[in-house]
Parts: C-alpha cells; structure tokens; sequence
C-alpha cells in the first residue's frame, strides 16, 4: 500500500467531534464496555461490528430522539443504510435533528 | 374426532388483513391460501420462515390443508436451522424474501398475487400436527412442541373469549412480536382466524412506526406487544395514537408501566401468561388485580412435582413456575422454579424479588441476580436497577419494606439498561455477562 493511500484509510477511521459524541450515547445508553472514542465509525452496528441486536437499536433510537430529536423509522427506505455505520448513523441525525 | 374450520366469525366481505395499507379481504385470503396449497412442494415438514404476517398466515394454511407441518423455530441461526434439517430430512423452508435461510436448504419462495378468490372456507381435522414449536432454550435445549389444529384453534378462539374481544367487533391487530413465537402465533395469528378480527400484516419496529401504522388501521383496533416495545414507546412518543385494546406478555409488566399504558392509551391493557409446552394458560388485567384467570379449556392442579396445567394441548404439562392455585382456574405466579433462591433458610424467588424491586415509583426495570459463588460464606444476591434519578438509599429503603432483609441486594447496581434479548427476558448468559463486565470494572 502506498503512503497516501494508507493515510485515507486512517482518516476513514477516525471519530469526528459529532461521531464522537453520538459514539458516547451510544455507550452510555446501552451500557458497553467498548471506550467510545474506540469505536470504528464505518464499522456495521448490528450483529458483527458493535455487535449490538435490535433490542439494543430500540434503545439507541429511543435516546437518539431524546438527544437529537430524531425520530428513526424503518419504513425509510434509507434505514439499511442509515444502521449501516456509526459514521451513517451521525449523517442522518446531523440531516434531520432540531435539537 | 371432528373438523374444525380453518377462520370463524367473519362477516362476508371483511377484511381479514391490512397489507401496505390496504385492506385483503377474507375471501382474497382463501382463494390465496388454495392458490398456494397447489403449489407447494410434496414433503411433510415445512420452516415457515415468511415475515409477513398474512403470507405466514397464508403459508401456514395453504400446509395445513396438504397436510404439512409447520416448523416454528425461535430464530433461524444456522445451527438451528441444520439442527432441524437433520432432525426432520423432508423438511423444506417457506420464505418471502425478506428472511434467507443461513444454509443451502431447498426454498419455496412465496409473493401473494392477489390473483384468486374462494369464498368456501375449508375445515381441518382437529387431530392434525398443525405446527411444532422449539422451546426458546432458557430452560435447556431446544424441545419439539407439537401442536395438533384443534389446540390451536381452541386456544385461539379461548383467548378471543377470555378478553373479552367480542365486544370489539371486526378488531384490527396489530403486533410487535413475530410470529413465529407462541405468543405471535396465539395473539395475531390465531385468535385473528378463530374471531373474526383483521391483521396488520407488518411487524413495525422503531416507536414511531408503530404510531404510524396504528394510526393507519380501522377502529377499533388493538396493540399486541412486549413489556421491552411498551416502555420504548412511552418514553418516546408524545402522542400516541388511540386504541381500544393492548396486550402484553414474554415478561413481567411493572405495575406502574401498565398503569401508565392504560392512562395514555385510553384502553384496557391484559396479559397473558403461558409457555411455548402448553400455549396460553391464563390472563389477567394487572391494573385491577394480580390474580391470573385461566383461559376456557384450561384448568390447574397441583402434585408434589409442582403444577401441571391441562388444556388446549394434547397431554398435561408441568410448569416450571412457583403458582399459589387459588381454585382450579385462578393464581398468582411467583415466578419461575429455577429461579428460586435459598439465603440462610428463607426461600423465596428472583422474579418474586424483581417484582418488589420493579413496584418502586421510579424504577424503570430491574432484576435480581445470585451471584455464583462458594466460598463458605452466606452469598448475597447482586441487583441491578435502571433508575435514572434515584438515590440507592431510596430503592434500599423501599425494598426494606417490601421483601425480608435477607434478601436485600448487596450490591445494588445502577445501570442504562438490562440486557434484555428480543422478547424481553433476561437470558442467565446475558446476566452472568453483564456481571462479568461490572466486576471487571470495580477491579
């Protein structure tokens, strides 16, 4: 792999401030062990990933809407793609949110 | 033995589901449901894995009628899945395309066309396998549960009766649980066929989805739900669409969720109680009284092995819960047997202590754990409460007042959440995890 290359994949990786914080809810409300700054934000939330099930996204959605105001909907035709990544995630609640 | 009709108490015309927003009638279904049994595969066992609640329906009847049994596994790992394939060689998967099979197994793939009608509605011996349901594996490996069609029909129409269902004519249904599980089976399936009611086909997830699409059905209209679904969608939704009807069972309703349900949706809420061996068993309004009524059909007794129940199913099952009878068709449950407790000479059960622990105002869920220890000293059981707001020496001093002192938490953990699988309940896995995780964090 050459030089540049190598640096886009670090920076793919690398937690924005607003990643970084919805990374913190998400911990929080679900009470992980993982260190929120650690979580890889193109990596997939459910099943292998952050390994969370959908009992676990019922939550992250319910403090999502308390945090953001976003209220998530899977009748969305994006929602596969919005549950795809933290990084994902952070772009439609930066999109949407009113608070 | 007799024929029992596949749908009853439908008026002509009726919906028999709501699909996309649009209302299938019965008869659509029926002529669905032969449409389908023609083209199904000739072999003895079928997965029915559709996630569409009418086309389950639709394939459950359409095997029914070639006498082909229905497969309901609690979740479609691979493991399982190869487990059945091997115990069951004929067996074949039913699917809509929204669920894959996680193995190279033969598939029928199945989309309702619409295309047909039928206005005769076939009758299906009562002695007839209709499904096999797998106990969920809390208690142990998984076990076949076979069905005939008259206990499910019974139990359908016994639960139709029991609350008092009649008295919403022409019910829409909508449901949060799949089914596949014999909760979903009973409550959106079954009691839909046997009482004349109209299914939502969908199984909407996030709470506003929920809100929208029970918005969308006809009144009156029902929610059939978990405890784990009731409290997200209070918490979130500010204004919750009205409804004439709301069910709830897989685990234990906090006094004060079910009130708080009751007080917003403006319905009455029930619930229900029984396992995936025997079906439905009994039900209750838990806002008027803790006392568990059995179904029509049912009936208790007591043995020295515990209680058996007798009543919709074939042969009689023990339960594996602690029951005060009070009479042969009414108790109070005080949880499961495996998990009673012994601290110092007093027993008592976990769910009877997280019952105490979850009446507290404040508490939003809560569950008591017995640590695995052995070493020579009396052990103390841990505790762990989501209770945003409130100090322990407040939960610490209500449980003095409710529960014996030997049974007080030590320690008492505040957590965001309990590890809760899909249907609510708290796997013994989830919690020795959650256990780990805490100790590695105070070393």
């Amino acid at each position: 792999m050459n030089e540049p290359a190598m640096k886009e994949t670090l920076s793919n990786k690398a937690l924005t401030a607003e990643e970084l914080k919805l990374a913190e809810l998400i911990v929080s409300s679900l009470n992980l062990e993982t260190q929120a700054a650690e979580i890889d934000p193109t990596a997939p939330l459910y099943g292998e990933g952050m390994g969370l099930d959908s009992i676990d996204i019922l939550e992250v959605a319910l403090a999502v809407s308390k945090a953001y105001g976003v209220k998530l909907r899977s009748d969305d035709e994006l929602n596969r793609k919005i549950f795809n990544s933290l990084r994902s995630l952070n772009e439609h609640i930066q999109q949407h949110r009113v608070k | 033995m007799a024929d029992i009709p596949l749908i009853r108490n439908f008026d002509a015309g009726a919906a028999f589901a709501f699909r996309n927003r649009r209302p299938v009638r019965v008869e659509e279904f029926l002529g669905e449901v032969r449409r389908l049994a023609d083209l199904l595969p000739d072999r003895h066992y079928v997965v029915n894995l559709c996630s569409d609640r009418y086309q389950f329906t639709v394939g459950l009847c359409a095997a029914l009628l070639r006498r082909q049994v229905n497969l309901l596994p609690p979740n479609v790992t691979p493991d399982l899945l190869k487990r059945l394939s091997l115990e069951y060689p004929d067996a074949y998967c039913l699917s809509d395309g929204a669920v894959q099979p996680p193995l190279p197994i033969e598939t029928f793939h199945y989309r309702q066309t619409g295309s047909t009608v039928s206005a005769s509605v076939p009758h299906i011996s009562e002695e007839q396998i209709a499904v096999i349901g797998f106990t969920s594996g809390s208690t142990g490996q998984p076990m076949p549960n076979p069905k005939s069609w008259g206990a499910l029909a019974k139990s359908g129409l016994a639960e139709f009766e029991r609350l008092g269902v009649a008295a919403y004519r022409n019910m829409s249904v909508l449901g949060t649980v799949p089914q596949q599980h014999s909760y979903g089976l009973e409550s959106t399936v079954l009691m839909v066929m046997q009482g004349g009611l109209a299914m939502h086909a969908g199984r909407p997830f996030f709470p506003s989805d929920i809100c929208a699409e029970l918005n969308a059905l006809p009144r009156p209209r029902g929610l059939v739900t978990t405890p784990v679904h009731l409290r997200v969608l209070l918490a979130e939704a500010s204004e919750l669409p009205s409804v004439d009807f709301l069910l709830c069972a897989t685990a234990p309703l906090s006094p004060q969720l079910a009130i708080e349900a009751e007080t917003r949706f403006a319905a009455p809420l029930h619930e229900i109680y029984g396992c995936t061996e025997a079906g439905q068993i009994a039900a209750r309004r838990p806002t008027q009284t803790q006392e568990w009524r059995t179904l029509p059909g049912v009936s208790l007794h007591a043995d020295e092995k515990g209680t058996w129940v007798r009543g919709h199913v074939e042969r009689e099952v023990l339960l594996a819960d602690v029951i005060e009878l009070r009479g042969r068709n009414a108790f109070l449950l005080h949880g499961r047997t495996a998990d009673l407790v012994n601290i110092a000479g007093k027993r008592t059960s976990l769910a009877h202590l997280n019952f105490h622990l979850n009446s507290i105002e404040g508490v939003r869920d809560g569950a008591f754990v017995m640590p695995e220890e052995d070493d020579g000293t009396v052990t103390r059981l841990t505790a762990f409460v989501v209770a945003p707001g409130l100090a322990g020496e407040t939960i610490m001093a209500a449980l003095r007042e409710r529960i014996d002192p030997a049974f007080l938490p030590r320690p008492l953990c505040f957590v965001e959440a309990l590890p809760r699988n899909e249907t609510g309940k708290l796997s013994r896995v989830a919690v020795e995890d959650l256990v780990t995780r805490l100790a590695a964090k105070v070393g």
